[in-house]
């Protein structure tokens, strides 16, 4: 009964979203207010409606009703509660579902905070996000109906993958609709000023905070996953540069190219055009990472099942609001007032310089994430486009761009002193070359790159350090006075100063990975094996049964030179129901660094065939990436920007004038 | 000393060309040099080609063909029921790598019939034939799934 109240809430959000896609357009094109002020309405009565279908799926996930076919063939009776919640969407029919659940909840948080939008441009935004909506529903509900019932029904349903029953992927899929997703509203904004013919600072103020909170999410759902990727594959990467993962970094770069393009249009009214086209660019983006992965046209690791109809499917939806988008924007957009031009060396200068190479790496990464698709069309070869080609193309541009960071965040609004700039930057600089220096001298012999991205890490943590220190110090001021300058700066310059930060920190654990050491090899009891500063020796192999899985377990005891640092354990795992092997990685993180252990197979002999890495300061990898995260949540808390989010800010004459202030 | 408008666009323009320019560089010689090509075992001998190229291949893993030695060097033979190749490879397999399975392995052709491997592929599901085997081998017939699953 449940399921079938789900499946009909499902039909008819589907409805309503097309409801909530005619008539505000309408209203919003022929200036009335009655029609136009339908698209509230409509965005939460359909956000209730599918919200009320993903309720029911969970509970026939929570209550085990084997009778619903996408239950019985990923859930399992005597799975964890929280197993069984995120075994919704651990399958393609119940992620689509979130998908479009995320998507209609940013649509009703728009309607919610849009009091203060001008009445058109909220109808129109609404619009849009009804329409990808109901495009979106459509697609489950003739290619991926979740609520299908079974004739036979199964006593026990077939369990949840093995390898995506872990904490981390649990929420890391949410994490990354909420990002990936999050950008239709800028995409939606983007649409609607051009429907709407004007578009001023007003409306990046208004569009600002969506895409801030849409990075924010992809920027921890991308770290989440990468994580997640490298204690559970057991290969010991981070970043494998698949597909699947490319499709969540393009819209990341082009994302982040967003954020600060928005800035330039909010505090200089200026790339107008530009952030109208990244704003269309960046859910693309989305949609075709939606489509690579839902659709299983790459060779992926990570990919689901797929089917050439769902392919298909989201394919014309792909051409749908892209093509549209684009042909919008074509249209639409030389129409549009241009926003002045500004001196190249200026705080707008370099943000385009920063919006130049983000974009050109998202299209590097893209060019190689279909190159093999376009090239098997073509001519029918089979192409792999691997690490070689992504770190070639991307490194050196990040490299460039990420030097000239600590330049652009000093720089001056309007007129920038170049020559100021880098005398104040001087000490970032020496202490930058002072960390490169002393990191050669230590790692003699070693690999080069390494202590190069170091100090590029330092750079950008030195230079977010001086940008705050000049706003806050003054000669002669006292530490309270300085403290209190600090508390009172704004708080998006301490978020820009931290996601940078955060960034150096990052690009700091990435370099480290070149120190990296591997020990492979098969060892017999208490026979000692080096991997770096520590020694691991084999202290006992056995078999252990758990809860669902049976295991062979390698115990090792690790030693610092004479000092016992603990125990670590890797086993090979086979899940019952399934009878599928995972090897369960051993990680003892020791300061910044971390002690992996993964074991390939116990002898019957009793020895072990190991492999041990050890990997210093591997953790700022995603540190970097959670203070990045923070900073932009700082941002988000700024006033100013969230006076925008605030349905008391009634007149939008009113923002301009904070603005201004 | 101010710019003028147009020197001020001349600017901007000549430095998005600049960045281009190079990003355009580097993706054209990265797609000319760093590209892998995926062969079967008989394209590797029909196509002779040259030892040393970098390859990626796909087939079964041979029934029987699998040599481990104590310092964890693998070799194992990929048939496309046709043609065979001997892989060489030091490390640890994937968790699903079996004899009678599909397997993908990337590395340095040897000539000879011989791959030097530096990375094994099996995916993470029972199920699963990697896409580019699936279609080699139903284009010789051997292989009836209908469905990559």
């Amino acid at each position: 009964m449940m399921v079938e109240l789900g499946h009909f809430a499902l039909i008819m959000a589907f409805a309503t979203a097309l409801i909530q896609t005619v008539i505000p357009m309408w209203g919003a094109i022929a200036r009335d207010p009655g029609l136009a002020g339908m698209a509230r309405y409509s965005a939460f009565v359909t956000f209730a409606l599918v919200l009320i279908a993903y309720l029911a799926l969970t509970f026939a996930y929570i209550g085990s009703d084997f009778s619903v076919a996408n239950v019985a063939m990923n859930s399992h009776s005597t799975k964890p509660l929280m197993y069984k919640i995120s075994g919704v969407w651990s399958n393609h029919e119940g992620s689509m579902l979130l998908w479009v659940m995320i998507l209609v909840l940013f649509a009703a948080l728009v309607a919610l905070r849009g009091g203060g939008m001008p009445e058109r441009l909220l109808a129109s935004v609404l619009s849009v996000q009804g329409a990808i909506a109901g495009a979106f529903l459509l697609f489950i509900l003739l290619t991926s109906n979740p609520f299908a019932r079974l004739a036979d029904v199964p006593l026990e349903g077939q369990g949840l993958n093995p390898i995506l029953e872990d904490p981390g992927l649990a929420i890391h899929p949410p994490m990354l609709y909420l990002g990936y997703v999050g950008f239709s509203v800028a995409f939606s904004f983007a649409v609607g000023a051009l429907v709407h013919g004007r578009i001023d600072a007003v409306w990046a103020r208004f569009v600002r905070p969506w895409t801030l909170l849409a990075w924010i999410f992809l920027t921890l759902g991308i770290a989440m996953g990468s994580y997640w990727a490298y204690y559970e594959l057991g290969w010991g990467g981070w970043w494998f540069w698949d597909p699947v993962e490319n499709a969540s970094l393009m819209p990341w770069l082009m994302g982040t190219a967003l954020l600060h393009s928005t800035v330039v249009m909010e505090k200089r009214d200026a790339l107008k055009v530009w952030t109208i086209l990244l704003s269309i660019l960046t859910f693309s983006l989305s949609l075709l990472g939606t489509f690579l992965v839902r659709s299983g046209v790459i060779t992926s690791v990570h990919s689901f099942a797929s089917d050439p109809a769902r392919g298909v499917f989201i394919l014309g939806i792909l051409t749908l609001f892209i093509g549209g988008g684009l042909s919008l924007f074509a249209w639409r957009a030389p129409s549009l007032k241009q926003g002045g031009l500004f001196a190249p060396v200026s705080r707008e200068g370099a943000l385009v310089v920063n919006n130049l190479f983000l974009a050109t790496s998202a299209v590097a990464v893209l060019v190689g994430t279909l190159y093999p698709l376009v090239l098997e069309t073509l001519n029918g070869s089979k192409i792999s486009v691997g690490a070689p080609y992504f770190n070639l193309t991307t490194v050196p541009l990040f490299v460039c761009l990420l030097m000239l960071v600590p330049f652009g965040q000093s720089l001056a609004w309007k007129r920038g002193d170049l020559m100021g700039v880098s005398q104040r930057l001087l000490a970032a600089f020496g202490i930058a070359l002072l960390a490169m220096m002393a990191t050669f001298a230590i790692t003699r012999g070693g690999p080069v790159a390494a202590p190069l991205g170091l100090g590029l890490g330092v750079w950008l943590i030195a230079g977010s350090a001086t940008d705050m220190i000049t706003r806050c110090y003054r000669r002669g001021l006292s530490v309270s006075a300085v403290f209190e300058r600090a508390l009172g700066l704004p708080r998006s310059a301490w978020g820009t100063a931290l996601a940078h930060a955060g960034m150096g920190i990052t690009v700091i654990g990435i370099s480290a990975t070149a120190w990296g050491v591997e020990s492979l090899a098969v060892v017999g009891k208490h026979q000692p094996l080096s991997v770096g500063p520590y020694t691991v020796s084999l202290e006992q192999a056995f078999k252990r049964k758990g809860e669902g899985f049976r295991e062979d377990v390698a115990q090792f005891s690790v030693m610092e030179g004479a000092d016992a640092r603990g125990l670590i354990e890797t086993s090979k795992r086979v899940h019952t129901g399934r009878e599928m092997p995972t090897t369960e990685a051993g990680i003892v993180t020791y300061g910044l660094g971390q002690l992996y252990a993964s074991v390939n197979e116990i002898l019957p002999d009793g020895r072990v065939s190991i492999r041990f890495y050890w990997k210093p300061l591997v953790t700022l990898i995603w540190g970097g990436a959670l203070i990045m995260a923070l900073g932009g949540a700082m941002s988000l808390a700024d006033r100013r920007v969230r006076i925008a989010l605030s349905a008391k800010a009634k007149r939008p004459s009113a923002v301009k004038a904070e603005a201004k202030a | 000393m101010a710019m003028t408008r147009k020197q001020k666009r001349l600017v901007l323009i000549a430095s998005a060309g600049a960045v281009l320019a190079i990003a355009a560089g580097l993706i054209l010689f990265a797609l000319s040099d760093k590209i892998v090509f995926f062969y079967t075992p008989s394209d590797i001998t029909k196509q002779n080609i040259a030892a040393g190229s970098r390859v990626r291949i796909g087939g079964l893993v041979e029934n029987g063909s699998v040599v481990r030695d104590a310092s964890m060097n693998v070799t194992f033979r990929v048939t496309d029921t046709e043609t065979s190749l001997t892989v060489h490879y030091k490390g640890l397999l994937p968790d699903l790598f079996r004899e009678g399975q599909g397997v993908v392995a990337e590395g340095v052709y040897q000539g000879n019939s011989d791959v030097v491997a530096d990375t094994v592929l099996a995916k993470h599901d029972e199920n699963y034939m990697p896409k580019d085997v699936a279609d080699a081998l139903k284009k010789k017939g051997v292989w009836q799934g209908g469905k990559t699953q």
